[in-house]
């Protein structure tokens, strides 16, 4: 008997052995994956070093700074007309939407404030540079999960909307369209209509993601459920834009301080999404843009006559103070925080942007999930390069 | 045309007067600081803005989240308020480089709201987005040591904010759980945001923009304008 029981014991040990030379030679001390910088779901220059246990992220570290253009240095340097068209380049896909909290904090420094017509036109365009840059978030998401057609739909619908900014505006990507006191022209003949056919167009295009997209059983799985974002942890963050809306957090600084733009005119509604995954926030994106046309919609009906200059000097020395002013961007809220001492150039400028608080939440995020959903989370996130690193 | 010159005669309303959501802020902070709050200031149905000691900066931002449900971080930033020892390098009709720039006598350090006392502050915002409510907070960071208590334990996104304050100002986060550079390589030497970092770009080559600036607009300009405007009814 003892025998026996000696045999299966030495058996035993000898099999644990085998196990574990085995585990030594597999044995992987976490590798260390890199993304980036140049990978198609980074938007731009962005690198992570992911360290990997197997297929799951032990822990990410995003490196920043590929990009950094040292606007805040900059502006300390640059007449305050200047600066708008430095700080178009933050956000590039919603170039218009950057000078605009600026513009509004120089004004509120010298108490100017623009005529009517200029604060209808200048909503307008805010909204629409907010179409033209999330349309291509709603093409690109589908890229992240592997669907490549959507992309091109967003590209060929986004053109209308680029269009119609460069005919307001004279440029397509980088309006600098935006003055202290107004803005630099009035709209072209034709374009109220012509905008509103566009509307259409993007409300159209809302429906084919929608039903191409949405729907799709490899998108909902690939979406639902992952990169989930506690409320109470997207605002210790700071997350926003649709990012802290998707997990159910009702606020948006459009309808709660509307400051110097005319959202209060118009009727809309804020969207939320209580699940907080990839999916919410993806949903909420397409909500918005549909939101955004609508808003649009309402306002070419009733912009009011007028001029769209007040009167400022001509050369523009901003009274001694401080002011901060945040509107609800694109990628969510933006702010400018002006020091000046009554100078022709600003004294500092911080430059609060949405993507760098946005993308500060990846460690936390990314603790944890599966490698293939590294990508699908830093889409859904929507970030742009030059957001974060300014 | 007789609205350009009607837009710009401000219309001040009675709204300016009084400003009870965020006298009530202020108030509880004072009750809650004490001689911690060492500067306020408000400017009603705009903004309000505090000073709070160096010490008391940790304390202050566990007390807006928790006691009073400023539970959204927007950004902690820091200001340099060292007059710019080149000036402005935008004025130079010279090439810096080459004549070599004269030592500027040292102006004043004028503070911005809520005053100040050393040369670097930092600064920080929070907002309560239930109640629509924001303010800014600011600290005197000591010069001595240049160290201020970090935000991380109670707001977790300050880490990255804190880390670009410490690359670009120079100012130590205590209790930061890593302060390394975010946006410059490793060994980057200096803090290019403070105000006696030269921007190089700048003093190697005149501003070429100089040409556009036109002597000060007096009132005979805008005379003309309005002259212009008014005539044609």
């Amino acid at each position: 008997m003892t025998d026996i029981s000696d045999r299966q014991q030495l058996g035993y040990i000898a099999s644990q052995a085998a196990d574990a030379r085995l585990n030594l030679e597999l044995e992987t001390e976490g590798m260390t994956l890199n993304i980036g910088p140049q990978h198609p779901a980074t938007h731009g220059t962005l690198r992570i070093i992911a360290k990997l246990d197997g297929e799951q992220v032990i822990a990410a570290d995003p490196v920043m700074g590929y990009m950094h253009r040292g606007y805040e240095k900059l502006t300390e340097v640059r007449t305050y007309p200047q600066v708008t068209s430095l700080i178009n380049r933050i956000d590039w896909l919603g170039s218009f939407a950057n000078e605009v909290p600026f513009i509004l904090a120089a004004e509120q420094l010298m108490e100017v404030e623009a005529p009517p017509r200029a604060q209808w036109i200048r909503t307008i365009l805010f909204e629409m540079s907010r179409i033209a840059n999330v349309v291509l978030f709603l093409g690109d998401m589908a890229v992240q999960v592997g669907a490549v057609t959507p992309v091109f739909f967003a590209f060929r619908d986004r053109e209308h909307i680029l269009n119609q900014i460069e005919s307001a505006t004279g440029g397509r990507f980088h309006p600098n369209f935006d003055r202290i006191g107004g803005l630099k022209d009035d709209l072209p003949a034709g374009w109220v209509a012509e905008t509103k056919q566009v509307m259409k167009k993007m409300r159209g295009f809302c429906d084919e993601i929608e039903t191409l997209v949405m729907g799709n059983e490899i998108f909902q799985k690939r979406t639902r459920g992952i990169g989930v974002i506690p409320p109470d942890v997207g605002l210790q963050y700071g997350l926003s834009g649709a990012n802290i809306r998707g997990s159910g957090v009702d606020w948006d600084v459009r309808r709660d301080n509307p400051n110097g733009l005319v959202y209060d005119q118009v009727d809309w509604k804020v969207w939320t999404h209580p699940d907080g995954d990839s999916f919410s926030r993806f949903w909420v994106r397409l909500q918005e843009v549909r939101e955004a046309t609508k808003i649009v919609d309402q306002l070419l009906d009733t912009i009011p006559a007028g001029p769209i200059m007040a009167k400022v000097p001509r050369i523009i020395k901003v009274t001694a103070g401080e002011a901060y002013v945040e509107t609800e961007n694109p990628l969510g809220v933006m702010g400018y925080y002006v020091i000046s001492k009554g100078d022709l150039v600003p004294y500092r400028v911080k430059i609060r942007s949405a993507s760098f608080n946005n993308m500060s939440i990846t460690p936390w995020l990314l603790k944890g999930v599966y490698v293939p959903d590294i990508v699908t989370i830093l889409g859904s996130l929507y970030f742009i390069l030059g957001d974060i690193d300014r | 045309m007789s609205q350009l010159s009607s837009t710009d005669t401000p219309t001040e309303e009675a709204e300016i007067a009084t400003d009870t959501v965020r006298e009530a802020m202020l108030e509880q902070l004072s009750a809650e600081l004490g001689d911690a709050l060492v500067g306020s200031h408000l400017e009603p149905g705009i903004d309000l803005t505090i000073r709070v000691t160096a010490d008391a900066w940790a304390q202050t931002a566990e007390f807006l989240k928790n006691g009073m449900g400023f539970a959204y971080f927007s950004f902690v930033s820091a200001i340099d308020w060292l007059p710019s020892p080149f000036g402005r390098d935008m004025d130079s009709q010279v090439d810096l480089a080459l004549e070599g720039a004269d030592p500027k006598e040292a102006e004043e350090m004028i503070w911005g709201l809520a005053g100040g006392e050393t040369r670097f502050q930092v600064f920080a915002r929070v907002n309560d987005i239930v109640g629509h409510r924001a303010l800014t907070i600011k600290a005197d960071v000591p010069a001595d040591t240049l160290t201020v208590p970090s935000w991380v334990g109670t707001y977790a996104g300050a880490n990255w904010h804190e880390r670009e304050a410490w690359e670009m100002f120079g100012i130590n986060f205590e209790g930061h759980p890593g302060l390394r550079h975010i946006y410059l390589p490793g060994e980057f030497e200096g803090n290019p945001m403070r105000k006696d970092f030269p921007l190089l770009a700048r003093r190697v080559k005149p501003w070429p923009g100089i040409v556009d600036v036109e002597a000060m607009p007096g009132s005979d300009d805008e005379e003309d304008e309005t002259d212009a405007g008014g005539s044609n009814d």
